[in-house]
């Protein structure tokens, strides 16, 4: 029994150096969720800012009839198509879509699951962050306005930074959800974890050992980063007064 | 500036809510001199805060026209920002920045909106609260106040901006009877130093001490003006009589 698991792991994992490809694939996987991340979170501040001004001003702009409410009402309903469309088609085909059609003619897949990623995170980090400015109570608008800031003003110096502080830990989560997500990436030839795990099980004809070992990393990944957001949660509690 | 006594004049003003089915302020006018303290009372729904909030946009007229030292605030030209500076406003609910110290909460507007100088800022800010008694409470955070002591901070962060007006919302509402005095009496000295005052309030024996007129409102109308005895002593509306009985 032992003997038959020691040379299942020794095909698997030491012939031709095959742990390597895990180790490539892990380091695939990390480059495309931090780039996915950092893209998602960009795009999901600027979609946020946009509903919210809309949402909390259109009224009085209305009223003052200026041309930027029109704008502002056009940018909203981009924004508003740009979530319905993500939200509502399965991450893989965003992929294949940027892949196959918007980047035809690119070569550099695992620049193009960057982006589609990241375009699919910045609709979540989007309405993550909408929702923690719409749970401000309303009367921490009202003291910034009645004080004499503009809309701006009252945004930077007090919804913001409580907004920032309601928010992470939801990030962090959409964090974690990437990582998972970005096991697709396979599927426009990129050898993230997940791929490198089902190669090595095509040419040993041995499945168990390099699935098993895929899930595990996934799932020590992400347990440590569940690890680190509850210290994180801890102490954006302790810093409360 | 003009020299007008009038500070504040409401014309004919109206607040419509849910497709003009809610007549939250039903043709109000009304005057406010310089220097006055008028009370607003009224039973829950007539509209009073409605009305106070009007007075510095947080509420967008329906109809009717609002001056502010002869300027008309409701037309869409006006910058409602600068406009707000000069008239400070408490809340119910204090609405003190959770995310910075009473200090910073003083001294942020004046700083950020008027441009002053951060020492001459923290100066004012300081002396401010060495008025009400809460020097040594510079460097806490509002959720370490009591609501008496929160509302003293809303009151002099108001007072930061040097308004002209002071509006206030039910200020003692919220607060446990033990510290009403405290908040009410910060409110008189006010008075006495000559401020304009707007205060919705359910303090009959402040409006009855502090206030040159009271405004008694019910159903979004203004049902009777006029002097605490006026009000108190000879109420004229069965409304009011009623309204009286049921507080006092
Ligand atoms: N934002 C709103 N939407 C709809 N109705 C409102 C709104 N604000 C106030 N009202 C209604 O307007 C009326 C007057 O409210 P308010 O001015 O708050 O009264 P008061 O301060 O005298 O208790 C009430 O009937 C209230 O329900
Ligand atoms: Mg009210």
């Amino acid at each position: 029994m032992f003997e038959k698991w020691k040379a299942d792991f020794t095909l698997n994992f030491i012939d031709n150096d095959r742990w390597m490809m895990l180790v490539r694939g892990l380091i695939a996987t990390l480059e495309i969720t931090a780039v996915a991340l950092i893209i998602g979170v960009a795009i999901g501040i600027v979609v946020a800012a946009v509903r919210s001004t809309y949402d909390k001003n259109k009224d009085e702009m209305k009223r003052r009839g200026t041309m930027s409410y029109y704008v502002l009402w056009v940018l909203n309903l981009i924004c508003r198509i740009y979530l319905t469309v993500i939200r509502g088609t399965p991450t893989v085909v965003q992929l294949l879509i940027a892949y196959f059609i918007i980047f035809a003619s690119s070569t550099n897949s695992l620049g193009v699951a960057m982006f589609a990623f990241g375009l699919n995170s910045g609709a979540y980090v989007a309405e993550i962050i909408r929702g923690g400015i719409m749970s401000i109570d309303v009367g921490q608008f009202e003291a910034g306005s009645s004080l004499g800031f503009h809309y701006v003003q009252t945004m930077r110096y007090v919804v913001v930074p409580q907004v920032i502080k309601n928010v992470l830990p939801a990030l962090f989560n959409e964090f974690i959800v990437l990582i998972k997500e970005t096991s697709v990436a396979g599927y426009i030839g990129i050898e993230d974890l997940t791929k490198m795990g089902d190669l090595i099980r095509s040419r040993t004809f041995s499945a168990f050992m390099p699935l098993l070992a895929v899930a595990g990393i996934y799932l020590v990944l992400v347990m440590g980063l569940t690890a680190l957001d509850d210290r994180l949660e801890r102490r954006l509690r302790k810093n409360e007064r | 500036m003009n020299d007008d006594k009038v500070m504040i004049r409401v014309e004919h003003l109206k607040k419509y809510y849910n497709d003009h089915t809610i007549h939250a302020i039903d043709d109000v006018s009304v005057e406010i001199d310089k220097g006055e303290v008028v009370c607003i009372i009224g039973p829950s729904g007539s509209g009073k805060s409605t009305l106070l909030r009007s007075l510095n946009l947080l509420e967008m007229p329906t109809a009717g026209h609002i001056f502010v030292d002869g300027v008309d605030i409701t037309d869409p030209k006006i910058d409602i920002n600068l406009h707000r500076q000069k008239m400070g406003m408490v809340f119910q609910h204090f609405n003190l920045f959770p995310n910075m110290t009473v200090l910073k909460n003083m001294t942020i507007a004046p700083e950020k909106v008027l441009k002053e100088a951060k020492q001459e800022v923290d100066a004012r800010a300081r002396a401010l609260l060495e008025r009400v008694n809460l020097a040594d409470r510079a460097d806490a955070y509002p959720d370490q106040l009591s609501g008496g002591q929160k509302q003293r901070i809303a009151i002099v962060r108001a007072l930061m901006m040097q308004p002209e007006i002071m509006l206030f919302d039910e200020p003692t509402s919220a607060l446990d009877p033990e510290m009403v005095g405290e908040v009410l009496d910060v409110m008189k000295d006010l008075a006495k130093e000559g401020m304009t005052m707007a205060v919705v309030t359910h303090e009959m024996g402040f409006a009855r001490e502090v206030a040159e007129r009271i405004v008694f409102m019910d159903a979004g109308k203004i049902v009777e003006i006029g002097s605490p005895e006026d009000i108190f002593e000879n109420p004229k509306s069965e409304r009011l009589q009623d309204f009286l009985a049921k507080v006092l």
